[in-house]
């Protein structure tokens, strides 16, 4: 009986939970719960934080106001398509999942749907190219820009040789750790060092195996492909082995504040590489701290502006709405739709005065995307760790990455889900 | 007065021993079908069915299944995640493999792969049983997942080691990949549900259920009497693992498209399994699908009565749903103790008796 009634509670809750139509609709699928959450609320309280400031501020863009729905994925690929689905009705401009699980659903699921994907710096690589993934875009950067900018970093430290040294990686054994690897054995082949792979199951917090397996073989550098709690675990156990922390470098999801922090003074040198600026030390922040914060309308608890991922996910908003203003531009309409922003995306410039003009000067590197690159160029900086500052700052600027070998496995990749899923050249 | 005996007159042995011996739940059951299959069909969107049916269906066949191992034959299994993972990379390898098969039979043949796994993580069951089972069953579940993570012959050497339902059709019409219509889908769904849920039904009735139940019940006692501990253990374990191994391959292609192992089929998934068998009722099919349907109609229901209707932060309101849930799971067992199919079935007793109790 009284299942009955909660089973008629349940209908009735979801029937009224249907859709408000609202002026422009930018779901964020956020996750501030689960072993991620680390992560994942700095990044939402930035994405968010954006949004509201271009509301408060420029009342909206074009004169529409931004509704913001947020939905919580708890990084979990099913919860993700409840979300997708629960806000895709609303009139969903685009998606920024920050999941690279519920990114591989939403490719096919968005692409049929005729909604545009970002995934910042995430998701499938080889959506980079958009001949074959036309819904994606994974600009300025991608995994394995991440890889080949590591592997030219050290390159850049050892006078242009590292044959015969060795780098082990640790990464996360899911999707998103496995992204880097094929790259990093190509490179391996090029320039001649040997790679041994350390898989860390989720969530990430036992790693006592791995870092003792380094601490045996001594590799000469560590690279990280990690995130959530894994994070924290692997700074601190790599301080437990006493690896030299200059020698141990992190993709941009494992260089966070709250990665470094826990493990003190011993996180003082640990770098990370970047595709964006770090700090809060650009014009826009004023007006955050003007129009949001001290308005009492930041997003969570408000405790997260100016860190790493705050900074990204600000950064992803504001890339979300220069395409928004470029696609109100093409259409001359205010009220765009997903499609409209889809063809935008296709062809946004960011260049060095835009982002002057936005309070965010020098914050990325310029990019532009075309039907056939929908991942930017791939510029990659290196950031470090000061512990007792308790800062990050830039140490190599933003600089290209290995195309040859790059672009080269992308199209492998791309070409081989375009065949198994029967998807024709379209940019041509 | 409804819902009697009375009248209902039996003039066969085979209308004496049908599922449903009173007639009001006959005529119910032919009702409840006649919607699944002529309605809903009609009325169902991507919210609906993504959200809330297609979970349900493909959770309601994973929970028969160890509902067939756990609650007839009594023997704990803690790999059901695992070789939900195998039904799914199964679907996959044949998906790949041989283009040309239709979505059915690579369902099916994805069941007898699970089953044929099955057998053999069974095969402790002959000499351990109770917790050291449940412990060796663990075992298979990290085992599965490691297995599927770490050969890329399971993912045909992509580079994420994600695998990806291609598109299949039915008369014409998507089922998987990306181009579905909601309705086929669940319709799809919606046989594989009603056949494996009718064959489970019987099977529990026939003598295969009732050796089952004999070792769940003294094992010791079953074998003096004449039912063969191996065969009967040994065809649970299969006959359980071909239904998880369906649910896997039905979760993969029909529900989620693209799935890793870590993280779709991880121990987490083995333990929301066991919970619906346990919260819907062991040894009830009824109780499969009650449990199921709690396990996956809650969170969403909360969410949106807190996110939607009260306007809560995420976050809280995704916090409030571990304790809600977590809260009515404890009340649940401590209430009634034989899940949700016991109250199904008192109230049964009290209809019967209603409007004139003792």
């Amino acid at each position: 009986m009284k299942f009955t009634k909660l089973a008629a509670a349940a209908v009735a809750a979801v029937i009224t939970a249907a859709p408000v139509m609202a002026d422009l609709v930018v779901p964020s699928l956020s996750y501030r719960t689960g072993p991620y959450a680390a992560g994942g609320i700095p990044f939402a309280d930035g994405y968010a934080d954006y949004l509201t400031l271009i509301n408060e501020r420029d009342g909206g863009v074009g004169g529409e106001k931004i509704k913001i729905t947020e939905c919580e994925t708890g990084y979990n690929t099913e919860k993700g398509v409840e979300c997708y689905e629960a806000t895709k009705g609303d009139g969903a401009l685009v998606y920024e999942p920050l999941s690279t699980g519920i990114t591989y659903q939403l490719i096919p699921k968005a692409t049929a749907d005729n909604i545009p994907v970002h995934t910042l710096g995430y998701g499938r690589t080889s959506a980079k190219n958009g001949d074959v993934f036309s819904h994606v875009f994974n600009y300025p950067a991608n995994y394995w820009d991440g890889a080949s900018g590591m592997v030219n970093y050290l390159l850049e430290t050892n006078n242009n040789d590292i044959s015969g040294k060795t780098i082990a990686l640790v990464y996360h054994n899911s999707a998103f750790g496995k992204e880097p690897i094929r790259t990093l054995e190509e490179l391996g082949k090029k320039h001649g060092f040997k790679l041994t792979l350390l898989p860390v199951d989720h969530p990430g917090q036992e790693q006592k195996s791995q870092w003792l397996q380094i601490r045996r073989e001594k590799p000469d550098y560590v690279l990280m492909w990690g995130w959530g709690v894994m994070n924290q675990v692997a700074v601190q156990e790599a301080a437990n082995v006493r690896f030299p922390m200059e020698n141990f470098i992190g993709i941009w999801w494992s260089g966070a504040d709250h990665d470094v922090l826990p493990a003190g003074a011993a996180a003082d040198g640990y770098k990370a590489v970047t595709f964006h600026g770090v700090g809060s030390d650009f014009p826009v922040y004023d007006d955050i701290k003007k129009y949001v914060v001290d308005a009492g309308k930041a997003a969570g608890s408000g405790d997260t502006v100016g860190s790493v991922l705050y900074n990204r996910g600000l950064y992803a908003a504001m890339l979300a709405v220069e395409a928004i203003k470029d696609a109100q531009a093409a259409t001359g309409k205010s009220d765009i739709t997903a499609g409209d922003l889809r063809d935008a995306m296709e062809g946004l410039e960011i260049t060095e005065a835009r982002m002057e003009s936005l309070g965010l000067g020098g914050f990325g590197p310029e990019f532009k995307v075309t039907c056939e690159n929908h991942g930017g160029d791939g510029l990659v900086g290196v950031a470090q760790w000061d512990a007792t500052a308790k800062t990050w700052s830039l140490i190599s600027d933003f600089k290209p990455t290995d195309s040859e070998v790059i672009d080269a496995l992308i199209k492998e990749d791309s070409e081989a889900y375009a065949k198994e899923n029967n998807i024709e050249s379209r940019c041509n | 007065m409804f819902y009697r005996e009375a009248g209902d007159f039996k003039t066969t042995y085979a209308d004496d021993s049908q599922t449903f011996p009173i007639k009001f739940d006959r005529y119910r059951y032919w009702a409840v079908l006649a919607f699944a299959f002529l309605v809903v069909p009609f009325i169902i969107n991507d919210y609906w069915l993504n959200a809330v049916v297609l979970p349900f269906l493909i959770y309601s066949v994973a929970a028969i299944g160890l509902n067939i191992l756990t609650g007839y034959c009594g023997q704990v299994s803690l790999g059901s995640g695992g070789f939900m993972a195998v039904g799914a990379y199964a679907c996959y390898k044949f998906m790949t493999s041989f283009p040309g098969m239709d979505i059915f039979s690579v369902i099916l043949l994805s069941g007898f792969v699970t089953a044929a796994v099955g057998i053999l993580f069974g095969l402790p069951s002959l000499r351990i049983k109770g917790f050291y089972l449940a412990v060796a069953t663990l075992a298979a579940q990290f085992f599965l997942v490691w297995l599927f993570n770490k050969v890329p012959w399971f993912y045909n050497y992509s580079a994420s080691g994600q695998i990806n339902a291609p598109e299949r059709t039915v008369f014409g019409y998507a089922v998987t990949g990306a181009e579905t219509q909601a309705w086929a889908v669940y319709l799809v769904a919606l046989v594989f549900v009603v056949v494996l849920a009718v064959v489970a039904r019987n099977l529990t009735r026939g003598s295969l259920g009732r050796k089952w139940m004999a070792i769940r019940d003294m094992d010791i006692a079953a074998e003096i009497i004449g039912v063969n501990p191996m065969t009967a253990k040994l065809s649970a374990f299969a006959i359980s693992s071909f239904y998880v191994g369906i649910s896997g391959a039905m979760f993969f292609v029909l529900y989620l498209g693209a799935v890793e192992v870590g993280e779709a089929f991880g121990i987490g998934k083995s333990f929301i399994i066991l919970f619906m068998v346990i919260i819907g009722g062991l040894g009830s099919i009824f109780g499969s699908f009650a449990g199921a349907a709690f396990m996956v109609l809650m969170p969403v229901l909360l969410k949106n009565v807190m996110v939607g209707q009260l306007g809560w932060a995420t976050d809280l309101a995704a916090h409030f749903e571990f304790v809600i849930v977590g809260g009515l799971i404890i009340v649940f067992l401590i209430l009634e103790p034989h899940g949700l199919a016991q109250l199904w079935r008192l109230a049964k007793e009290k209809l019967r008796l209603w409007p004139f109790p003792h």
